[in-house]
């Protein structure tokens, strides 16, 4: 087995790096993939609440790294899944406790037992960044439709460019489709056109994403009904998998009200 | 269009500022060009065409400009030829 790393970032942070990384790997995870999430955020681990799994560590990615515990032993199994597993980040230190090469050194062991290593990037562009970009076969950006977030992924596009990555692809997350058609917000092709890399993902803004992180369940556990987020990252797990897998329409339907509303304003 | 925006003047919408804005932007970001470095190249440029021409330095602009394949400097110097152009009329009488 030769397991590929995919490196979740952003440069800016509160995009969704954290909630997608967790996403994506129960969406592989549940393809009846082997998959191991890393959290590289250290000293602000975040990926073991929003999977849900923050009562359950005992040792972490510096006592793996620091030669405390084997790696078998920081690896959190999530039971909801048959082969789901999660490597925390310390808390207590800082991004200095680990170096890119004990990275790379970790996720070549890890290759020979997983499918997917899905590695969560700090915000920023420092050690932290280059400690989770060094082992990356694939990078993922991503980027809100937002002048600050779409500004900083162009930097990051910069940055893997320079470190040799190969091209990053782009997932745009809580894109308002309502907000799109009044063009109070960029557009997909706005953001495309700025960033010029390609697209594996859409995520519309659902408040689902939110609820189901408060239980600790990821959405894609949940399979809730109608969660168009949840179908979206099933739809960039299975493009992750190499499977071509057609873009959702997410252009917005008017409703009544808004026909109303464009009458009102004198709109044909 | 809505007769209240007519009334006040049309609006750009803030989805096309946004795409405007991050455009000019990142020209610089991607070049490493400040705009404090800008001024100074503008400045320069004035100092030594200034020596060689008379130009209107006020109206000097100086930009970048950027397309998916290329970056490139581009310089508007207006020169001051009015009083070039009355003392060459003066001649031919």
């Amino acid at each position: 087995m030769s397991g590929k790393v995919i490196t979740v970032t952003s440069g800016k942070g509160g995009v969704g790096k954290t909630t997608i990384t967790a996403n994506l790997s129960v969406a592989l995870a549940s393809m009846g993939k082997k998959v191991v999430a890393i959290d590289s955020d250290i000293g602000l681990r975040n990926l073991d609440i929003v999977m849900g799994l923050e009562n359950r560590i005992v040792y972490d990615l510096v006592d793996v790294i620091e030669g405390r515990c084997r790696l078998r032993q920081a690896m959190i199994r999530d039971k909801r899944l048959p082969e789901l597993y999660l490597i925390p980040a310390a808390q207590t230190r800082d991004k200095m406790a680990v170096s890119p090469s004990d990275m790379v050194v970790l996720c070549d062991q890890l290759r020979a037992e997983v499918d997917y290593i899905m590695i969560d990037c700090p915000a920023g562009i420092e050690r932290g960044f280059r400690n989770a970009v060094a082992p990356a076969d694939q990078v993922l950006i991503v980027s809100n439709p937002e002048v600050s977030s779409v500004r900083d992924a162009d930097r990051i596009v910069g940055l893997v460019e320079a470190e040799e990555k190969g091209p990053p692809r782009l997932i745009i997350n809580r894109l308002k489709p309502a907000m799109v058609a009044r063009q109070e917000m960029l557009s997909v092709e706005d953001v495309l056109e700025i960033l010029n890399i390609e697209l594996v993902g859409i995520v519309p803004e659902d408040e689902s994403v939110v609820i189901s992180t408060n239980r600790g369940q990821p959405l894609v556990l949940t399979g809730l009904n109608g969660a168009s987020a949840g179908q979206a990252f099933r739809n960039i797990a299975r493009r992750l998998d190499g499977q071509d897998v057609p873009f959702i329409d997410l252009s917005h339907k008017e409703s009544f009200m808004d026909r109303l509303k464009g009458w009102v304003n004198g709109r044909n | 269009m809505n007769w209240l925006t007519k009334l006040f003047g049309q609006k750009e919408k803030s989805g096309s500022v946004a795409k405007s804005r991050l455009q000019m932007v990142l020209v610089h970001d991607r070049s490493q060009i400040s705009p404090g470095l800008m001024e100074q190249i503008k400045d320069d440029i004035i100092e030594v065409i200034a020596r060689h021409l008379a130009i209107d330095p006020e109206n000097v602009e100086i930009n970048l400009t950027s397309t998916q394949t290329e970056s490139r400097l581009v310089a508007e110097i207006p020169l001051r030829l009015n009083d070039r152009r009355q003392k060459a009329a003066y001649s031919l009488e």
